[in-house]
């Protein structure tokens, strides 16, 4: 266990010893935050008070609730693409010839893989924790309607999001051998994912066909959790200010994706964090099987 | 002398490529043994089966007694590998650099740090233990490889073409450091190379080229075998080297002239003493038995 404390260790410290991965990896969500606030953040004010039938309503309200859709979608996210750049170690040292060092030694291939996995869970926890404690603050300044348990709960969803991208960029990069193969696989993640969780539009306003594959995808439940815990607050305070019938809240939170149905059916919240967390599950399961797989594979070769 | 490495018959395909094909040779241990060839000879696909990394076609190893292939493990304690390129962290210091990697043996704590002395004062690291990798020199990060192949104490060393790109001085230092551990702890040092200086320093020479073994014999024997000797002549004039009716060849102040042997060599210098004023007798060299044992000059090309 002290082999894989100490591999985790430096794992963690090639990461932010170099500044060209950690300060990009660290400056791209307050880069996403500055882009939501000024360029989305009118549509999603527009559309809150639009969902309202127009009402007024203080302004505080509507900046917590869109300052809650920006940040729980920032959040949702930078776990999944931050958790990618941070396991550009994994990669790394396939290209420089450490993975050789390393398997030259007698350490197991299961301590350098959880040692990697645990690496980037904590580097992407770090930098995503980070972005959560801006994205607080912002919230603070604009218009706080969060309680504590939603705040609790907003932390457990952002580190059960920060394990999704850790264990789905363990099971990407276990394909990857190249320095390119890694930054192809970042941009993409990067530019695509946003819109395959519903971080950037609500899956609601999307094409009917689009929707229903999207709701298969992990990534949409813990989104909609985020959503969820950092946008109820304001959606219950704008109920209360106006008086609200709990028909016309939930319509507001059906429209914002805090409330998620598969095909006609309500999903409770308990069951997308079963979602999250068994996809959590079955992506170390395959990516655990890979690796034993392979290790099959080099004694079968061996013995024959 | 007990045997440390041992290969029989080893084969390694690649499809219709046969990079190491049917080989057989011994290590004793304490030896210095040098494989030799060109690029493509099979010398790194040899030590990445003996270190465990790739998994033979055929054949039989043996490391200290085990077979890489049933007992991984205790191959991997026995072996310290220096590879080509280095493979440190170039973004930690040499300090963190060995502690991560020793924890790869499970060193860790006051057995890390007496380990950590030892090596320190036989590379003369203490200078360089806090400084990045990659800010290093290549004499400086070749010491810290060497430091690290030998964090866990193996029994074998085994260094892949280790000074390639070097300066003649930092391969000279590197060479001295493993000249006194081998003297100081009987270390059996397994290079690969193809630089015929360090070849000729080794116990034992194995030539190969397409995967084959060519020649294993001492750089003596192998001298003695593939070259003859050469006589230099200093000092003597255009008429007395017409005398001796031998082809020959200027080098620098005198002339040098190729007999079979140093019987030959003998002969000829009792039967002109009036030529031979001022003479040396030398050996071939490893390039001219590498040249002729393979028909290749090692920088490249057909002879």
């Amino acid at each position: 266990m002290k082999t894989v404390f100490l591999l985790t260790q430096r794992n963690v410290k090639i990461f932010f010893r170099d500044k060209s991965v950690f300060l990009p990896a660290l400056i791209a969500p307050l880069i996403l935050l500055f882009l939501f606030i000024a360029f989305l953040g009118d549509v999603y004010r527009d559309s809150f008070i639009s969902a309202l039938g127009g009402m007024t309503i203080e302004k505080s309200i509507v900046e917590g609730f869109a300052g809650g859709w920006l940040i729980s979608s920032l959040i949702a996210v930078c776990a999944v693409s931050i958790a990618f750049t941070a396991n550009i170690v994994m990669v790394q040292d396939r290209v420089s010839g450490a993975r050789h060092d390393f398997t030259a030694s007698p350490v197991s291939n299961s301590a350098l893989a959880l040692s990697y996995f645990i690496a980037t869970a904590i580097v992407t926890s770090v930098i995503c924790f980070a972005a959560l404690f801006i994205g607080f603050i912002y919230i603070a300044c604009v218009g706080w309607y969060l309680s504590v348990a939603d705040v609790f709960l907003t932390i457990l969803d952002t580190f059960i999001l920060v394990l999704f991208g850790t264990a789905l960029s363990t099971l990407v990069n276990y394909f990857i051998r190249s320095q390119g193969g890694i930054t192809a696989v970042e941009a993409i993640v990067s530019s695509a994912y946003g819109f395959l969780c519903g971080a950037y539009m609500p899956i609601s306003s999307l094409a009917a066909g689009l929707k229903d594959v999207i709701l298969f995808l992990p990534g949409t439940y813990g989104t909609s959790l985020m959503h969820t815990h950092l946008m109820n607050g304001a959606v219950e305070a704008a109920g209360s200010s106006l008086s609200l019938p709990a028909e016309a809240m939930k319509g507001v939170l059906d429209g914002f994706d805090c409330n998620l149905y598969f095909f006609d059916n309500a999903v409770p919240v308990w069951v997308k964090y079963l979602v999250i967390c068994a996809a959590v599950a079955v992506l170390v399961g395959v990516y655990i099987l890979l690796c034993s797989l392979h290790k099959k594979s080099a004694s079968a070769k061996k013995k024959s | 002398m007990k045997n440390c490495i041992e290969i029989n018959h080893l084969k390694k395909y690649y499809k219709d490529v046969k990079a190491v094909d049917d080989i057989s040779f011994k290590v004793e241990e304490g030896e210095f043994f040098a494989f030799l060839g060109v690029n493509g000879a099979g010398k790194s696909t040899t030590i990445s089966i003996l270190s465990g990394k790739e998994v033979r076609d055929g054949g039989d190893v043996l490391v200290d007694g085990y077979d890489p292939d049933e007992k991984s493990e205790e191959v991997k304690r026995r072996l310290g590998v220096v590879f080509q390129d280095s493979v440190l962290d170039k973004s930690l210091t040499v300090y963190d650099n060995l502690r991560y990697r020793a924890a790869l043996y499970k060193i860790f704590g006051s057995d890390f740090k007496s380990r950590l002395n030892e090596l320190t004062e036989t590379f003369d690291l203490q200078g360089l233990l806090k400084r990045p990798v990659g800010k290093l020199s290549g004499g400086q990060r070749r010491r810290c490889d060497i430091a690290r192949a030998l964090i866990h104490n193996p029994k074998i060393l085994v260094l892949d073409e280790p000074t390639t790109g070097l300066d003649p001085q930092t391969r000279k230092n590197v060479w001295a450091a493993i000249d006194k551990l081998r003297k100081e702890r009987n270390l059996t040092v397994f290079l690969t190379t193809h630089y015929m200086e360090e070849a000729a320093d080794a116990d034992r020479v194995v030539i190969l080229d397409g995967g084959k073994i060519l020649a294993d014999a001492t750089p003596l024997e192998l001298k003695n075998k593939y070259t003859g000797d050469f006589i230099t002549i200093y000092g003597t004039t255009q008429k007395e080297l017409d005398s001796l009716a031998l082809p020959y060849e200027m080098v620098g102040d005198g002339a040098r002239i190729a007999v079979k042997d140093t019987a030959e060599a003998t002969r000829l210098i009792l039967s002109h003493p009036d030529v031979f004023h001022d003479y040396e007798v030398t050996k071939g060299k490893m390039d001219d038995v590498f040249l002729a044992v393979t028909g290749k000059r090692i920088g490249g090309g057909e002879a």
